[in-house]
């Protein structure tokens, strides 16, 4: 990724448009300085600390690094000196432990991590006060049980999962590696690894814990590692040993000396420290040290000393959980918990107050009343017996009741929605039209907890670069010395295989293709003869020698054949190299020294004198080559901007005019520029800059800012060779995707590092900008022009939405989008208006506009603008990109979607979920948010009723109880309703219900705004909910009761008709109002129902218990069965006839959807479907 | 992709095999989910709407249903001929009208009373003979809770009554049975007579078949029961193993409901219409103290139980509104009905300015 942001940031002249754009004057500086202030805010309210681009973090570092360490806050490190390193401080060893227990500390941390859940400490609470003999209203075992079985298999799984985690932990403490001992080599385990020692790693082998390179195989101490275990980016980084060390190692002298390094922390893009090494002190930075996990690469070896160890290494600092958040509809249903809590609060009032009164009524009859016996007579004195008082009697009156009534609380559901989410991400995972085929990726669930608020997104933040578009850099036209080239697209039939050359009877291939102008291969092959073919060949010659690509030569099956591959950190440098590759120009071999490049098949062997690396500021690189002709020239590439400040003003005016033109074109085109250019050096020019070099290179002081000098120094009066036009391809099936979100209601904001004009014109191929629309464009410079264009844009806006609207209402133009306007706005502008009182006008003005586009935004402007948002709507926003760039922006949305594409991994391990396109959002969204969204309204909603329903059957009997809290129902059953009884179908129907079919949710994007209505979880269905409950518990409790008034029943068999009554209603409510029923739904209701059957059977038979029996004395009589229809219709009744009403006569598009496609009528247009299909979803069978 | 190609063009007689393990292998290594019906929840499913004929139906057959039902339960509780007498205000002599808990506490007063009942109707045999309590909360949570199922159960767990204060011990020796319930046990009597003929009241079977097989032991007798300074109700005759006590099995096996009948015995035979009983009742048991009153029953029985209308009327009531609601429905159906799945009902075809955005 890291090359991405330099790429779009390097544009900096807007182009002035026809449109309106006003006022543009490029001030990127100021936009970086507004950025830098924005960075610190924003670090202060962000949870972790976000890197925004190694290069910006890199030159940060190396200004730091020349302050000086604090003694305190810094480790000492004396290198090949273990001993003494380790006498003063105990630093960790290498052995890692990721296992979270051993066999002793098991138990103790298990069950305290454990209950860090508020949960489990609100069962813990009840059971312990159960204990308490006054209190004890279920049995020891009956009240402990729940909590056990949910400790147990939690603990269960812990311990199976500590138990890989340690298997693999033996298998990776146990690796050997070489290390200095007594001044050899030798093989030791890398958990007896220490810091201060001195590790030799060899190609291909991994790194066991951190360390300062000393020396490498290179002479010029440059390593090459592949830190794909650390943060997923393939490409092969270079790392750089000391020049003072690098000697020491190759000429076997013994090495001394003190390494001064900040204390271990999970940047692992930074690194400050100073090296003092015979008496000179030498500044390390990121660039200095490779980490744990890389594997070394092209490198034969590497010779480095271990400075953080173990789990005091960067990997290990780093390897924590996914984020958490919370999710929307958890956040609502607290307010709902707390009224639960309040009404748990008010009965146990009741209980108490009446059973206060009760005592109070009969306080002279206590002490004999047959059922009660106040006083005991057993002994010599009267005592009372159990009777405390009438303070504590009414105190544990209402303790008790919070027991028996505590399920009112469904503690059970924040454990059932855990199982759901979990049911839910794994059919998330295992959707087939989620899975990426080119990137061999499945769809990924970071953060369990908020699957739901995928079913009520508002507002979509989409990256463009690597998520609209594929990221793929390909090579499609070349402006060449004012001659553009870019009929790429015949492609002859020699052109098939690619450009290859033999050497030593050995085929060398790159690996991709790349389509080539036949004219312009023409003019590369016959080299240097014209003038044309000269600019032609150093033109390629700068685009295969100016980069940092690193060339990997692969094997293929076949031996004679073999692939070169181009590893960069940069996609484009890799599409220019393919590309230069492609017309003769093979960048072979790559040191730090020189490169080899076959040049029409003759092999040229340069030497780099001098690098520059790519840096914000300056906007280019540069590499000094050394001509084998003795010649040296630099050659650039950059931004048009910062190559045209620097060009030669004696140039060619015309060129230069033309390859204004022709970029100007390129980038209409949406295809991303690059200018190129070079200049010879005469001897003097050379030598002055190479002591320049030198100097700047060694110094210790700013040596950021004397090499970008010296690199501007060089870099000027440049010949200009040409530019580059490199296509980023669209994605498979976005303007589809961005088609199906619109009309599902979601707003789509694109922000973009990219420039206007790549911007828009992706924006009018991904369907995002019609050409019925106005564009409001913004491009400002200041705060007052920023206030003007806004607010002439709210004007503009809100004319515009009120003559559509008239239009609409008049014209009666079906399921048009109404507001054409779409709003432009780039980053300079955008550095005035966040966190200014200009946010305010700008989110009017961006909520009157259908889509927004804010181009060469800075990363922490992302963040801004979702934010912007997110401060003041209460809607869902999400935000989805693949670059680190993304990652504030991912962590600041509700929902943050990661792309695994080409940059690396950062956004995907910053995300909540990731994905392999941009178009599965489609999929997530439409089917999987609105399903999850559906099920998870829907089973709070039920887990409120469920235990609320129980408990009021409970609280009706505690009146005919002299409010004593018996409960008729066993403690068994009431402990098991919620966990075998009831939890199972809840569960069930929560994973696998679904209420419209995928297909139909496809085609009509709008049933997403069932979500936006909130209309499957609000207040009011909460209270219908609950009065609901009220009337069935009623029914379920006093039709037993005036059926057996004044009979012989005793309170075991009414205690069981009770029980079952309840359950088979509760399973009923849910059997009603399941959507679709697969065998699983009916293994789940019936299975419970038969379940409870079961377990009623087996409590009653247990002859120690009171009710012993009774379920089969009750069953043989008629009344019971009688009782038990009458209470499931009688109870049932009222909502299904609301139910009947609602959904005949008020019906919601769900359900005129879910009729329609029982009864196929939309089978009319099946044609649409049919063309939607293979775009949406590809037969992937 | 270049790799299949490279393969065919080396070795011709590998090469077969090398491509398909190596495209086994791909396959192998993919992350692709495999597909299942299950995991692309595409499970065969079944889709119930409620259409209005549906809804109809299902009330019909609910009403059809359950008003016969309601009918026979009625009917059934119809024929169910009971009488019922209350006695404990009646049997009190005038002169301790005003102190029944002294007549009751005392030992000296006369506890016997004559009650005279006539038989409405035909009671054909078994006639089965209860005592109704009222405002006793057997269900109460201190009362229900002192008993030991366990020393009931075993001699072996003679000494188990941590659960029976305060009747748990006396004279430092366990009392079996133990606890607040066994010690209130009822302990009036009747003796029924019909044209001074004494009727033959069978106490035997009275008790569950399984309460007395399993829950009350054959080798537990009563021990120091009823000895205490507070004498709570019936004493038990200390040679006759608690199973075949079984007023007491019938007592202990507490009451949902603050009113509550417990079987005291049956008559086994048939009672003619009009025919005058005489019941003596040894009135001994204490609800004066709490204000409860004592009923003697007795009522005859069908497959419903004993009189209770409410299953008969509940059952008459839901299936007219069942039916009620049907011809409801109807009436709604065909005054205003709706094309199910009509598209043009959905929110945005319905109204097209009311787009969401």
């Amino acid at each position: 990724m890291d090359s991405k942001i330099p790429v779009e940031n390097l544009f900096s002249i807007e182009p002035v448009l026809s449109s309106s754009s006003r006022r543009s004057i490029s001030t990127h500086s100021k936009a970086s300085s507004g950025n830098s202030i924005r960075e610190v805010n924003f670090s202060d309210l962000g949870s972790k600390p976000v890197r925004y681009g190694s290069h910006g973090a890199e030159s940060e570092t190396y200004s730091m690094s020349q302050k000086e360490i604090n003694d305190e806050d810094a480790r000492l490190v004396q290198i090949n000196d273990p001993v003494k390193t380790n006498e003063r401080f105990e630093f960790a060893g290498n052995s890692i432990r990721t296992g979270k227990y051993s066999i002793l500390t098991f138990l103790p941390r298990n069950l305290f991590e454990q209950f860090h859940r508020v949960a489990y400490i609100y069962f813990l609470v009840i059971a312990v006060l159960n204990q308490l003999p006054q209190l004890a209203v279920f049995g020891r075992g009956a009240s402990i049980m729940p909590l056990a079985i949910v400790l147990l298999v939690t603990a269960v799984k812990d311990a199976y999962e500590d138990y890989r985690r340690h298997r693999s932990d033996t298998i990776e403490n146990n690796r050997l590696a070489s290390v200095l001992v007594n001044d050899h080599f030798q093989q030791k385990k890398w958990k007896n690894i220490q810091v201060g020692e001195i590790i030799k790693i060899h190609a291909n082998e991994t790194i066991p814990c951190d360390m300062v390179l000393l020396s490498t195989s290179d002479p010029t101490g440059v390593a090459y590692v592949q830190t794909i275990n650390l943060d997923g980016e393939s490409n092969l980084k270079t790392r750089y040993a000391k020049q003072e060390t690098v000697l020491k190692i190759t000429e076997k002298e013994k090495i001394a000396g003190l390494i001064k390094c900040e204390k271990p922390n999970r940047n692992i893009y930074g690194f400050q420290a100073n090296m003092e090494i015979d008496g000179k002190r030498v500044s390390l930075g990121p660039s200095n040290i490779i980490l744990r996990g890389c594997e070394l690469k092209n490198t034969a070896w590497a010779v480095g000393v271990a400075v953080y160890a173990g789990r005091e290494t960067k990997v290990m600092l780093n390897s924590s959980g996914a984020p958490s958040k919370r999710s929307r509809l958890e956040t609502h249903m607290n307010s709902e918990i707390i009224f639960l809590s309040l009404f748990l609060i008010a009965l146990c009032t009741v209980v108490s107050v009446c059973a206060a009164v009760w005592l109070r009524r009969h306080r002279d009859e206590l002490d004999y009343l047959p059922f009660y016996r106040r006083k005991d007579f057993s002994e010599a004195e009267e005592e009372n017996y159990n009777y405390y008082g009438w303070g504590l009697e009414i105190f544990f009156t209402f303790l008790m009741s919070v027991i028996v009534f505590q399920i009112m609380i469904p503690i059970s559901l924040y454990i059932s929605m855990e199982l759901v989410r979990v049911g839910q991400a794994y059919f998330m995972i295992r959707d087939t039209q989620m899975y990426d085929e080119s990137s061999d990726s499945r769809f990924q669930c970071r953060a369990l907890n908020i699957n739901e608020d995928l079913g009520q997104i508002k507002y979509v933040f989409s990256d463009k670069t690597g998520t609209l578009t594929e990221n793929k850099m390909e090579f499609q036209c070349a402006s060449i010395w004012g001659v553009d080239y870019s009929g790429g697209k015949a492609t002859s039939q020699d052109q098939e295989d690619g450009y290859f050359v033999e050497v030593d009877g050995k085929v060398l291939r790159p690996k991709m293709k790349v389509k080539t102008d036949p004219e312009l291969l023409q003019i590369a092959k016959n080299g240097k003869e014209t003038k044309d073919g000269c600019h032609v060949h150093d033109f390629f010659l700068a685009l295969a020698a100016c980069n940092t690509i690193v060339p990997l030569i692969l094997d293929t099956p076949d031996p004679i054949v073999k692939l070169i591959d181009y590893q960069g950190e940069s996609p484009d440098e890799q599409a220019l190299v393919y590309a230069a590759a492609s017309y003769g120009f093979m960048l072979i071999e790559r040191t730090s020294g020189h490169v080899v490049i076959d040049i029409q098949g003759v092999r040229q062997r340069f030497n780099v004198l001098g690098l520059h690396e790519f840096d914000s500021d300056r906007k280019r690189m540069s590499v000094i080559l050394g001509f084998p002709d003795q010649s040296v020239k630099v050659f650039v590439k950059g931004a048009d901007t910062s190559m045209f400040s620097v060009m030669d003003r004696s140039m060619n005016i015309n060129v230069k005019r033309i390859t204004e033109a022709h970029l100007y074109s390129y980038s209409s085109l949406g295809l991303r520029t690059l200018v190129v250019g070079m200049r010879e050096l005469s001897t003097s020019e050379f030598d002055d800059w190479h002591s320049a070099f030198e100097a700047a290179s060694t110094a210790l002081m700013g040596r950021a800012s004397l090499l970008r000098k010296v690199a501007s120094n060089i870099e000027n009066n440049l010949c200009i060779l040409g530019a580059s036009g490199i296509e980023d391809k669209l994605q498979q099936g976005v303007p589809e995707a961005i088609e199906s979100l619109r009309t599902a209601g979601i707003k789509v904001w694109v922000l973009t590092g990219d420039k206007q004009e790549t911007a828009i014109s992706i924006g009018y191929s991904s369907k995002l900008l019609t050409s019925k629309m106005t564009q409001i464009i913004i491009n400002s410079n200041s705060m007052e022009s920023c206030r003007k264009s806004l607010e002439d844009a709210i004007i503009m806006s809100k004319k515009l939405t009120t003559i559509s609207g008239n239009i609409n209402n008049t014209g009666g133009t079906l399921g048009t989008v109404l507001t054409p306007v779409a709003l432009i706005i780039d980053g300079t502008s955008l550095v005035y208006i966040l966190d200014s009182e200009l946010e305010e006008r700008l989110f009017q003005l961006a909520c009157n506009c259908s889509v927004v586009l804010c181009c060469r935004v800075a990363p922490l402007q992302k963040a801004g603008i979702v934010s912007l948002v997110k401060k003041r709507t209460v809607d869902m926003t999400l935000a989805i990109g693949d670059g680190a760039n993304d990652v504030s922006m991912i962590q600041m949305a509700d929902v943050g979607v990661g792309i695994s594409g080409q940059e690396g991994r950062q956004a995907v391990m910053a995300s909540d979920f990731a994905m392999g396109q941009f178009r599965f959002l489609v999929t997530l969204l439409l089917v999987h948010g609105h399903w999850n969204y559906q099920r998870m309204g829907y089973m709070i909603l039920y887990n409120f009723y469920r235990n609320a329903v129980f408990v009021l059957v409970l609280f009706w009997y505690v009146l005919f109880t002299c409010f004593t809290l018996t409960t008729a129902i066993t403690e068994w059953s009431s402990v098991l309703y919620s966990v075998i009884y009831t939890s199972v179908p809840t569960i069930v129907v929560g994973i696998l219900d679904k209420d419209l079919n995928r297909r139909t949710l496809l085609k009509y994007p709008q049933l997403y705004g069932a979500g936006h209505r909130q209309e499957c979880y609000n207040k009011r269905l909460f209270w219908i909910t609950m009065i609901d409950t009220f009337w069935q518990s009623a029914v379920a409790f006093f039709i037993p009761l005036l059926a057996y008034w004044g009979g012989t029943i005793d309170a075991s068999s009414i205690g069981d008709l009770w029980t079952l009554a309840v359950v088979i209603l509760v399973n009923l409510h849910l059997a009603m109002d399941v959507i679709r029923w697969n065998w699983i739904t009916h293994v789940a209701i019936w299975g419970s129902i038969i379940a409870t059957f079961i377990c009623v059977i087996i409590i009653d038979a247990i002859p120690t218990l009171v009710g012993y029996w009774a379920i089969f004395e009750i069953v043989k009589t008629g009344k019971f069965w009688l009782c038990l229809l009458a209470i499931i219709v009688a109870a049932l009744i009222p909502r299904f006839v609301v139910k009947v009403l609602y959904q005949l006569y008020t019906p919601c598009d769900v359900q005129i959807a879910r009729e329609a496609e029982k009864f196929r009528t939309l089978s009319e247009s099946a044609a649409v479907e049919i063309e939607m299909n293979p775009i949406l979803d590809p037969p992937r069978r | 992709m270049d790799t299949n190609g490279a393969t065919t063009s080396s070795a011709a007689g590998g090469g077969s095999t090398s491509t398909s393990d190596s495209s086994l292998l791909s396959k192998k290594n993919s992350k692709k989910p495999q597909y299942s019906r299950f995991t692309q929840q595409e499970l065969p499913a079944c889709k119930p709407i409620l259409t209005p004929g549906l809804v109809i139906t299902t009330f019909t057959i609910i009403g059809i249903i359950f008003i016969p039902i309601g009918l026979v339960s009625l009917s059934a509780s119809e024929h169910v001929v009971e009488i019922v007498d209350r006695y404990d205000e009646g049997c009190v002599p005038p002169n301790y009208s005003n102190d029944k808990l002294a007549y009751i506490q005392s030992s000296r007063t006369n506890k016997s009373c004559t009650r005279t009942l006539s038989v409405p109707k035909l009671m054909k045999s078994p006639v089965f003979i209860y005592y109704e309590l009222d405002n006793f909360y057997q269900n109460h949570r201190r009362y229900v809770k002192s008993r030991s199922d366990k020393q009931l159960r075993s001699k072996a767990y003679e000494r188990e009554t941590k659960n029976c204060d305060p009747q748990a011990v006396s004279l430092d020796a366990p009392i079996v049975p133990c606890g607040l319930i066994a010690w209130s046990l009822f302990n009036d009597t009747y003796g029924f007579f019909v044209k001074s003929k004494m009727l033959e009241v069978n106490k035997k079977n009275i008790a569950w078949d399984s309460d007395k097989e399993h829950k009350f032991g054959s080798d537990v007798y009563p021990k120091n029961f009823q000895t205490g300074g507070l004498i709570g109700g019936a004493k038990l005759n200390s040679t006759t193993p608690l199973s075949e006590q079984e007023d007491l099995i019938v007592w202990m096996r507490t009451a949902a409901l603050p009113t509550f009948r417990k079987l005291y015995g049956r008559i086994e035979e048939d009672l003619q219409a009009n025919e005058q009983i005489t019941v003596v009742i040894q009135n001994h048991y204490n609800t004066y103290s709490f204000g409860g009153k004592k009923k003697l029953v007795l009522s005859t029985t069908s497959w419903i139980g004993g009189k209770n209308d409410f299953i008969g009327i509940a059952y008459i009531t839901v299936g007219g509104l069942c039916l009620f609601l049907a011809v409801n429905f109807i009436l709604l159906y065909v005054i205003k009905p709706r094309a199910l799945g009509d598209p043009s009902y959905l929110s945005w075809n319905r109204s097209p300015a009311g787009n969401p955005n």
